[in-house]
């Protein structure tokens, strides 16, 4: 018992973090810089979605509530995503930033879960890894471009890096009952995944010219995981829920 | 008796709703069909999780076959225990894909790198000197490109 309510809990950050990151994308549709990356993060807010519903079907499967109640009938203080994701979109190097750090977390948490005891997860594992590839490869891409880019750009993309990175360094919040997760071979935990994130992030970031604020200035800002956001997040889902909440028994 | 081979069959007229020259099977995501007496139940695997037309292909593949007065009851679902990737595409479908106008995707890709996705030949005149312009398209399972040489835009298939 004490495994699946453990279970539910990374299932839930994992999910919520990928509805709320996709709508934050979706706010690019029809706004994006130029075309190409309009329909990128349009794509990548389609593919988020989507993962954010197989997870919450995975939550269905353990007893919750169907995807659509988890996802358009709670409040903010019930949701279980890291306060990096609900963040407004901001500047385009913020959005870039954000998608770069976070989707290079989304990349090695899926990457480790294909290997989860817990066999539907790593079967969904599977699946998502395959497409986080591109979203990481997008975001390296613009990254390295922009960072390397003109004394504007780059100026842009480390400031954007200073604010994010303790947002960034949230995302692994240590659970409550992740011990339990790591025993049973289902997790690898936060900690090894932070690690893993700041071996792969470190040099791609020293490679595109940036600088990582210096660790003793490091201050993971917690709380998400937890249901204690930021006044960014109630406001984002009466915008997502708005249609639903019209008339919640519709049938789409 | 039915047969699977019959109900493969069949099923190869249920094409893909946003590439209408694959059926579903040469696609790759029919990874299961089991025959008690008359009645079918079909296992397909997501393409793209977020792909919208997954639950457009489950009604597809239920109504051609509810048409067939040899079947009885007709079930599908949707199941990650095969994972699709680009290689369960049969060779007819990389055909197909290219009548559509598609630079089929390249097979074992285990590591997707922009080198690989970079290296698209031309759907139109089969040139290598193509240039990736980005790796989303129209659709999650495309890619934009541009051809050097016949001086055409076109898609590619993703690899996944």
């Amino acid at each position: 018992m004490n495994s699946i309510n453990a279970l539910k809990e990374l299932l839930y950050k994992m999910a919520d973090d990928q509805l709320i990151i996709g709508h934050r994308n979706s706010e690019w549709t029809g706004l994006g810089p130029i075309l190409e990356e309009d329909i990128a993060f349009s794509s990548m807010a389609q593919d988020k979605i989507g993962q954010s519903e197989h997870l919450y079907n995975l939550l269905h499967q353990l007893g919750e509530a169907d995807a659509d109640t988890v996802a358009f009938t709670r409040n903010a203080g019930q949701f279980h995503s890291s306060k990096f994701v609900e963040l407004p979109i901001g500047d385009y190097s913020f959005s870039l930033i954000r998608h770069f750090l976070f989707d290079f977390a989304e990349y090695l948490r899926f990457e480790s879960l294909r290997e989860s005891a817990y066999e539907p997860l790593a079967q969904v594992a599977k699946k998502f890894f395959g497409e986080i590839k591109y979203h990481t490869m997008h975001a390296n891409t613009w990254v390295n471009q922009l960072g390397k880019g003109n004394e504007e750009s780059h100026q842009k993309m480390q400031e954007s890096l200073n604010y994010a990175w303790d947002f960034a360094l949230g995302i692994f919040e240590p659970g409550p009952t992740e011990k339990i997760l790591i025993d049973e071979n289902i997790f690898i935990g936060e900690k090894s995944l932070q690690k893993r994130w700041l071996d792969a992030v470190t040099p791609l970031l020293q490679n595109s010219g940036l600088t990582i604020p210096s660790t003793d200035n490091w201050k993971p800002i917690y709380g998400g995981r937890t249901g204690n956001h930021s006044e960014h997040l109630q406001p984002l889902l009466e915008e997502m829920t708005e249609v639903y909440s019209i008339d919640p028994s519709a049938d789409w | 008796m039915i047969s699977e081979a019959y109900i493969r069959k069949e099923l190869k007229q249920v094409k893909d709703p946003e590439i209408p020259t694959i059926s579903i099977v040469d696609l790759g995501i029919v990874t299961g069909i089991d025959i008690n007496d008359k009645n079918v139940h079909v296992t397909l695997t997501p393409t793209f999780a977020g792909c919208p037309a997954l639950r457009l292909m489950e009604d597809m593949v239920v109504n051609h076959l509810n048409a067939n007065s040899k079947l009885g009851k007709i079930t599908v679902e949707t199941s990650f225990e095969t994972t699709w990737t680009t290689d369960l595409i049969t060779p007819e479908g990389h055909i197909a894909i290219k009548k559509h106008g598609l630079a089929p995707p390249k097979r074992n890709c285990s590591t997707i790198s922009m080198e690989v996705l970079e290296a698209t030949k031309c759907p139109y005149c089969d040139s290598d000197d193509t240039s990736m312009k980005s790796p989303f398209g129209p659709t999650l399972c495309r890619s934009l490109h541009y051809c050097n040489n016949c001086k055409q835009a076109f898609e590619g298939f993703k690899p996944v």
